[in-house]
Order: structure tokens, then C-alpha cells, then sequence
């Protein structure tokens, strides 16, 4: 097989605390080496003078639409947009149509990506069949088909009970269990997130207290079953500090946000009048959740950067907020709002933001990836923290356009993305 | 005078100078609806579409009144439905009525924004006749006129909204502006119909909105009380027992009403639940102005039509 030398990056692995400027070596798929001046006559070489060279970003949290609907995204396209977003994994929510509750949904998504051929696509299996939250789906047969954590993302598991069990069952094929939390009862059918926006725009809000009470529960459920939790789109101030909390107590609790949710508040609803591009799930927060979250990313108490890339036809967005679906896509721009926001405003190192976005996300699910040393896969995410870069959703990769981020100017960018050795995507601008 | 703007999507974002504009012209056509022909050739040629998306008997009757009295060609649609059910999206819905090229569109929706996101997409003066819980404009503008005949000022005046105010575009609307124009709202009604945190954005305002610890004490030496009307499928949400404890401890009697300065007017956006949010000896008593609000709702829409579809 092939062999790819990239010269003169910056490598920063904090799976072995290396951050320093080095040559890297790939052959037949693996990390072959990492040195000053390395040499192989018959390789391929990458130039990376100036670019930061890390182990493949992975996305724990993404929804591909496929089986059912295909019209938002395919698993092909929506792998196309996580290269092009430099990411080399991702982690599909099993929110389709049929959803992903039994092994044959799971053996369909792994062949699908492997016909893709380009990102590793890992499933995630339903908790409960059709994700009812009323009876514990086929989690060890999916698991042998290749599910790597159980979740109903998408809604919260209401009974307590049925959470328990969840967890137990869970912690026998070692997988994460990952929480949507929202109270079930507290705000059917809300809008956005309750509070001075909320009351001025005339939009049925979500109180933070929906969120705290759930994870507040199931980290109490955690610590009577022993299981893995991880909190899926971590959005308030509240439900930071029980993590925090968990933690101190060594409790196997974990927690992901998206990029949305420390870059938005709830005023950019206001601020662009009911822009549907701006609902999601959990929705927008206030300006104090946001400075909480990132507290949480700077102190270690969040674990992980996930997207929740979550396709919507222009249609269906084009409808009255009240009514529109949440979500918004965010592979193509969770790295440029990573640098800018996070990085350039020094809320984290270059080396922590990898951590969040590789080293992490690796662990948390049990990856078997997420490192650059020998003998690893080679997977790579080549990133420009200084280039400067305008988002056009015109020329996203994805089938969907949802995103509040469109015209944005933002510092930073990925440049390559190398999946098992092999470069499926590079910047077009260098 | 023209307004300069397109549209007219709420209270919020009009100027002291534009809500005076508007009441002056509506005056201005007060004289017209007590003539014995009612009838100006204003917007002769222009089209006036009204858009109800929800079901309203006086608003809709009101606004086909103002164009027809400005002699303009009034359509009405009623989409009972929303976009998602027919199948048609929004933003399709407002495209194809501006491919008619209409003047102006009236837009009443259960939806929070729905005319904010069409007025988006189209190049008419798009007037706001009520979205969901957020506004209802040319409701306050109307309300405004009625005080404004009462008591001939805004400044200073003690005003009470008194119920739903949650889920209320009026109450919304008339405090943006009243507090605006100087006059000092009170807020109440059960704390589960109460939008906490609205109040915030008045610190600076010319007059103040807040919420006051209960019925009596926002009612106590009110010039102006308006009652809201609560809506029969509130109850069903568990925002409150019964509509018998409701109008107990919530609605307006002639009791209540003497907390009030002995000239104090009673408004009410109807339609009028007696005996629940207000009783009839209140309703049909020398305080009440509620159907001096329904006259003022023609002027008032009159004004807005004329000011916007572009009477030269």
C-alpha cells in the first residue's frame, strides 16, 4: 500500500503530550513514524508548514437521516460534509425511519458507510424500541452489529425506571448510555428557551430547570448503577456545575455541547426575527449559560465538542418557528467556530481543543482511535488555526443548508482530512 | 406624511412620532365613519388583501371596513390552517399572493412571527392583525385612541392589564406602547399566565411596565383598566382550576372596579366573556368603552392601510 510523508506541521497528540514540530510518517493505513526530518523515498509528502496536524477529529453526535429521510441526508453525504468539516469519524444517532432500535437498521448503516467509503461512521442504537422509552431494544445484537453507545436522542427517556434498567443493561456490553435531557412534562411543545426573549417574542419557552432535573436524575441514577452517562448537548449553567460535581464524586459521567451553544444565545432569535435557523434542541440559552459552558470547556468539565449535525429540507425551515423541526447542520463549521471562538479568545489551547474534539470523543465511546502513535490508524485532521474563511452554505458538501452561521467570517480552518492513510479531503484555499 | 417603513409587524420598533402620526390620521378618519356617505376614494385602484390564518370575526370585519371605506379592493383568505398542514410553506403561501401583487397584507396567524417571516419574502406593506402570542398592533393603536379621547393625555396615567397575559399580543402591544408614550402599566392575573422576565426591557422606557403583586394592587388608583380575555382552553392547561375561581379571584366586578379612580375607563379587546374575565353590569356600565374601541378599530386601520398602502 501507499505511503504518506507530512513534512513541517506543527503535531499536537495529547494522547502522548506531544506538541512540537514534527514530520509524520504514514504506511499501509497506520502511523508508521514521528521524528525530526524524516525521510521515505517513496512517499507521498504533505506539506503542513504552519498547520497543526492532530489525530482524526471525531464527532460523537451527528443525525444522517438515512434509512427514511434520505431528502435531508444520506449517510454518503452527510460522511462528504464531516470531511470536509475535518472530521474522520462520526457517531449517528438512530433517529430514522425505521429507527435504528434492532441489528438488521445497525447492519445497514455500517454497509452503507462502508459503500461510502470515506469517514469511519460508528452507529448508535436506540435505548428503547422505536425510542417509546417503554421497552429495552436489542442493545447486545446491535452491539455485535457494531453500535458503539444506546441513545433516543431526540427525546429524553421520561420514566425513571426504565432509565435504571437502561443503564444496568448498558454497563453488561460496556456502552455509553447518551442522555437527551429535557424534563418530559415541564414544556410540551416550547419554542425556545424561556426567558426575557421568550416573553418578548411570543414563543413558548424551555426552562433550563427541564434540562438540570434531568441530569440531575440520571447522574443519581449513574451513581446507584455504576454505568457510563454521557450528557448529550450540554446547554445550561446548572446542568454544567451537576457535572462538575459528578466528576469530583469519580462518577462515569461524561458531557458533550455543540458549537452552537457557545457561540448563540437566545437574542439571536430576537435579533433576527424568528430566524428558524436558529431552533434546536436544546434551544439557544442565555448569555450566563453560555459564560457557564465556557467555564466548562475551559476547566475540563466538558469533555467533548460534538455538532448534533441535524439536516432539514429548506422547506420544512421555511415554515412558522413555532412549527419548523429543530436542528441545524454543523459539520462543516465546527472547527472554524472551535478556533475562533474558543481558541483566538483564548477560552482554550490549541492542544485542549483537540482533546475535546479527538483524544476525548475517542475515549468517551471507546474508539480504539483518537491518537497519532505508532502503529495507530492514521486517521489525521490537518487544520489551519490562522486562515480566514467566510461560511457559504451554498457550498457545504451536505444536502442541507440549515445553518445560522451562513456569511460568518471566522479564523481558522481544517485543511485535510486522512482516514485510515488515505486523503479524502483537502482545502480548496491553502 | 408617509410612514417610512414597509410594514407594520408591531409596536416595538415604532417611534413615539410614528404612534402620533398614526393616531393623528385616524382622527382624521373618525370624521369620515360619521358621515352619512363613508366613503373616500383614497386607495381607488389599490388591493388590500387580508390573510386570516386564524379565525377572528371583528378584526377581520374592521380591516375589510377600512379598506372598502378607503375605496380599496379587499380580498379576504381564510387559511384556517396552518402551512404545515396544507402541505404549502409559508414562505410559498406569501410568494404567491405577492405574485398578485396586492398593496398591502393583513396577516392574522397563531404563529409568533408568521408576518415577520413573510413580510421577509415580500415587497407589499405587510400589517400585522395579530400573531400568536407576540403582537397585535393595530389593537393598542386603537386602544390608544380610545384613552386618548378619555383623558386626553398619556403621560402619568396609571394603566392595569389585568389576566392572560402570557398568551396575550394585546397586552403585549399596548405595553410597548403606553410605556412608550409615558403612561405607567401594571400587569396581573395568575402567576401561571404571567411572562416573567418581559418586564426587564423597560428600564428605560419613557413610562414603566411591571408586575404588580396581584389584581387589587395593580387595579388601586388606576386610570385606564383593561381586561383580557381568557381563553376558554387555558383552563384545560392546568393554568388555572375553574373559570368559577377565575372570576373570583381574577375578573373584573363593579367591587374590584371601585379600587380604581372614580373616572377610570374599562377597555376590553373582546370578544367578551361575561361573568368570567368581566362582569355584565361592568361591561354594559358607564366605564366601560368597549364598543367606542370597536368604532376607534376602523379609524385606526384606516390610518395604517392609508399611511402604508400609499395614498397620495
Amino acid at each position: 500500500m501507499s505511503s504518506l510523508l507530512i513534512q513541517n506541521g506543527t503535531i499536537i497528540d495529547p494522547s502522548q503530550s506531544l506538541e512540537a514540530k514534527r514530520d509524520l510518517l504514514i504506511r499501509d493505513g497506520k502511523i508508521e513514524a514521528i521524528g525530526e526530518g524524516l525521510n521515505a523515498a517513496d512517499a507521498e509528502v504533505f506539506d503542513a508548514t504552519n498547520l497543526i496536524v492532530a489525530p482524526g477529529f471525531i464527532d460523537l453526535h451527528v443525525h444522517f437521516r438515512e434509512p427514511g429521510f434520505e431528502y435531508k441526508e444520506t449517510i454518503e453525504s452527510g460522511a462528504r460534509a464531516a470531511a470536509a468539516g475535518g472530521f474522520t469519524s462520526v457517531c449517528c444517532m438512530p433517529n430514522t425511519k425505521p429507527i435504528n432500535d434492532n441489528s438488521a437498521v445497525t447492519s445497514f448503516i455500517v454497509e452503507k458507510a462502508r459503500v461510502a467509503n470515506l469517514v469511519n461512521v460508528f452507529p448508535i442504537g436506540a435505548i428503547t424500541q422505536g425510542s417509546k422509552g417503554e421497552q429495552l431494544a436489542e442493545i447486545g445484537e446491535m452491539k455485535k452489529a457494531g453500535i458503539v453507545g444506546i441513545s433516543d436522542d431526540g427525546k429524553a427517556v421520561c420514566d425513571a425506571g426504565m432509565m435504571r434498567r437502561a443503564l444496568e443493561y448498558a454497563k453488561d456490553f460496556a456502552l455509553p448510555v447518551i442522555d437527551h435531557c429535557e424534563d418530559c412534562c415541564i414544556s410540551p411543545g416550547w419554542a425556545m428557551h424561556e426567558g426575557e426573549y421568550s416573553a418578548r417574542l411570543g414563543l413558548k419557552g424551555l426552562s433550563g430547570a427541564a434540562e438540570d432535573l434531568q441530569v440531575s436524575r440520571d447522574i443519581q441514577l449513574a451513581e446507584i448503577t455504576g454505568a457510563h452517562i454521557h450528557i448529550a448537548h450540554i446547554s445550561t449553567a446548572k446542568s454544567v456545575d451537576f457535572v462538575r460535581q459528578a466528576k469530583k464524586q469519580g462518577l462515569r459521567v461524561t458531557c458533550e455541547i455543540t458549537p452552537h451553544h457557545f457561540t448563540l444565545t437566545d437574542a439571536a432569535i430576537y435579533e433576527r426575527s424568528y430566524d428558524t435557523n436558529c431552533k434546536m434542541a436544546p434551544p439557544l440559552r442565555s448569555q450566563a449559560d453560555l459564560e457557564a459552558c465556557l467555564e466548562g470547556l475551559s476547566d475540563g468539565t466538558i469533555d467533548a465538542i460534538a455538532t448534533d449535525h441535524a439536516p432539514h429540507h429548506a422547506n420544512e425551515k421555511a415554515l412558522e418557528f413555532d412549527q419548523s423541526p429543530n436542528g441545524i447542520v454543523g459539520l462543516e463549521t465546527a472547527v472554524s467556530l472551535t478556533l475562533d471562538h474558543l481558541v483566538h479568545r483564548k477560552i482554550i489551547s490549541l492542544s485542549r481543543m483537540v482533546e475535546l474534539l479527538s483524544t476525548n470523543p475517542a475515549h468517551i465511546f471507546n474508539l480504539g482511535r483518537g491518537t497519532l502513535t505508532t502503529g495507530a490508524v492514521a486517521d489525521i485532521t490537518i487544520f489551519d488555526p490562522n486562515r480566514k474563511v467566510k461560511i457559504a452554505a451554498s457550498e457545504f458538501q451536505s444536502k442541507s443548508r440549515n445553518t445560522p452561521y451562513d456569511g460568518w467570517e471566522l479564523t481558522g480552518a481544517p485543511s485535510a482530512t486522512i482516514v485510515a492513510g488515505r486523503m479524502i479531503w483537502t482545502a480548496k484555499a491553502r | 406624511m408617509p410612514l417610512h417603513r414597509k410594514d407594520l409587524l408591531g409596536i416595538e420598533d415604532l417611534s413615539v412620532e410614528e404612534i402620533n402620526l398614526i393616531l393623528d390620521t385616524a382622527e382624521t378618519f373618525r370624521d369620515i365613519n360619521s358621515r352619512r356617505i363613508k366613503k373616500v376614494p383614497t386607495l381607488r385602484g389599490k388591493t388590500v388583501i387580508n390573510l386570516f390564518f386564524e379565525a377572528s370575526t371583528r378584526t377581520r370585519t374592521s380591516f375589510e371596513i377600512a379598506g372598502k371605506r378607503l375605496s380599496a379592493d379587499t380580498i379576504n383568505i381564510s387559511a384556517s390552517t396552518s402551512s404545515v398542514v396544507k402541505g404549502e410553506t409559508l414562505i410559498d403561501t406569501a410568494q404567491n399572493l405577492e405574485a398578485m401583487a396586492p398593496d398591502a397584507i393583513v396577516i392574522r396567524h397563531s404563529s409568533s412571527g408568521a408576518p415577520h417571516q413573510i413580510a421577509k419574502y415580500v415587497n407589499s406593506a405587510v400589517i400585522n392583525a395579530g400573531d400568536g402570542a407576540h403582537e397585535h398592533p393595530t389593537q393598542a393603536l386603537l386602544d390608544a385612541l380610545t384613552i386618548r379621547h378619555n383623558k386626553g393625555k398619556f403621560a402619568g396615567l396609571k394603566v392595569a392589564i389585568i389576566g392572560d397575559v402570557l398568551h396575550s399580543r394585546v397586552a403585549r402591544s399596548n405595553a410597548y406602547l403606553l410605556s412608550k408614550l409615558g403612561a405607567h402599566v401594571s400587569f396581573a392575573g395568575p402567576n401561571t399566565l404571567l411572562p416573567h422576565g418581559f418586564e426587564k426591557q423597560f428600564a428605560n422606557a419613557e413610562g414603566s411596565v411591571r408586575f404588580a403583586a396581584n389584581v387589587n394592587e395593580a387595579i388601586a388608583d388606576a386610570d385606564v383598566v383593561m381586561m383580557l380575555r381568557i381563553q376558554m382552553e387555558r383552563q384545560a392547561g392546568g393554568f388555572f382550576p375553574s373559570l368559577k375561581e377565575y372570576s373570583i379571584h381574577y375578573g373584573l366586578n363593579l367591587k374590584r372596579l371601585s379600587l380604581a379612580k372614580p373616572d377610570a375607563i374599562v377597555l376590553h379587546p373582546g370578544p367578551i366573556n361575561r361573568g368570567v374575565e368581566i362582569e355584565s353590569d361592568v361591561v354594559d356600565g358607564p366605564y366601560s368603552v368597549i364598543l367606542d374601541q370597536v368604532a376607534n378599530g376602523v379609524a385606526v386601520r384606516m390610518a395604517v392601510l392609508y399611511l402604508l398602502a400609499g395614498g397620495e
